[in-house]
């Protein structure tokens, strides 16, 4: 095969794994990374299943939706800028087909009363995910004093006073940022 | 312009959430409703449709929301808005992301992130509760209304659920379905 045919059927592939991995987490983010490690590292061992604890590092600590994340980072990786642009693309095309389509269907029937009582249930759900979600990310963080001022802050400043979301995370990764250089600085000395 | 503005908006909210899932939504809630895009109680259903189907929260609600304000071309530039933060970093990181893995800026930034992240997801919570709970507003007597009375109960109920580790979507299906039977009960 040429290499040009070869990276068309590269490009496909990774357009089509990820698709599939788009079409079928709920909730996205950390359940993907299953699908991911099986697809990608055990099937086609295209990356190695090392790689797959970078993936969920870099993932982590770059902006943007953990899944939109991987999906460039294993693309890039496996095919360069356009496989991580088909692993993207693959990624992203089910939820907005999905939403697409369901923003109609929700329009219709959001005047419907049994439709309205549905989602007057459903909001107390969601209220239960949400701290759900809350419990388990603040388990899973390392609490020390830094941690507490700023979680502590954070919420106190939105709640309280209304302050602007961007600009406490702004604000709270310059200030994770003076505190380890300082503490780096400290240890030096 | 509206596309502008779409694609404008979600590109902020992709550049500055880190972590997944709910640690999108306090941004989320910031500029979709100052924008004045959904209401409060309008993005808490939304959370509910985003569970229920598949894919990242922030690529669902930008979708949503792109939909709604400008049809097909809004959802496309508001998608895309979301995605290319993302999109354009990892680029640009994937060659020496060894060296961004280890570096100690990057691990001083997220020292920094992670609490600020627990943080706004806790104001979203309390947020969110006045919109379960309060609609109309805070006050005593709506301590005693049919409506309070009825989310708390359901509250409760998937609290409990919760806790024996239930799947969010049957969390879902559940309090829909006792939020059916209340309404109707209760005459909500």
């Amino acid at each position: 095969m040429k290499t040009e045919d070869r990276k068309k059927k590269l490009f496909l592939e990774l357009f089509l794994i990820f698709l599939k991995i788009g079409a079928f987490t709920f909730g996205g983010g950390y359940a993907m990374i299953p699908l991911i490690q099986r697809e990608v590292a055990e099937k086609k061992q295209w990356i190695s299943e090392r790689d797959i604890l970078d993936v969920v590092a870099i993932a982590e600590s770059t902006p943007g939706p953990i899944a939109v994340n991987s999906a460039t980072f294993v693309g890039c990786k496996v095919g360069g800028f356009w496989g991580a642009f088909f692993a993207t693309f693959g990624v992203v095309l089910p939820s907005f087909l999905i939403i697409f389509a369901v923003s109609f269907v929700l329009r219709q029937f959001e005047s419907n009363r049994i439709v309205a009582y549905a989602f007057y249930g459903i909001r107390a759900g969601v209220l239960v995910l949400i701290l759900r979600a809350l419990i388990s990310m603040y388990r899973q963080s390392e609490k020390n004093l830094l941690f507490c001022l700023l979680a502590a802050g954070a919420f106190v400043s939105v709640v309280f006073f209304d302050v602007n979301v961007l600009a406490v995370i702004v604000i709270c990764a310059a200030a994770g940022l003076i505190t380890s250089a300082w503490a780096a600085g400290r240890e030096k000395s | 312009m509206i596309f502008l503005e779409l694609f404008w908006t979600f590109f902020k909210i992709g550049a500055f959430t880190f972590g997944g899932g709910y640690a999108m939504l306090p941004l989320v809630q910031a500029e979709v409703m100052s924008h004045g895009w959904m209401s409060r109680e309008e993005l808490v259903n939304f959370i509910a449709v985003s569970e229920s189907t598949p894919g990242p929260f922030a690529v669902n609600v930008s979708t949503y929301v792109g939909t709604e304000t400008g049809g097909l071309a809004g959802a496309f530039f508001a998608t895309l808005g979301v995605v290319l933060p993302s999109f354009l970093v990892i680029l640009i990181i994937a060659k020496g992301y060894e060296k961004f893995r280890d570096s100690k800026a990057v691990k001083g930034c997220m020292a920094g992130l992670t609490p600020a992240v627990v943080g706004l997801i806790g104001a979203a919570a309390v947020t969110t509760g006045q919109t379960v709970f309060f609609l109309d507003g805070i006050s005593v007597p709506a301590l005693t209304e049919p409506s309070f009375l009825g989310s708390a109960a359901i509250f409760l109920i998937m609290l409990l659920l919760s806790l024996k580790k239930a799947h969010p979507i049957l969390i879902i299906l559940l309090s829909a379905v006792l939020g059916i039977g209340a309404g109707v009960l209760l005459g909500i």
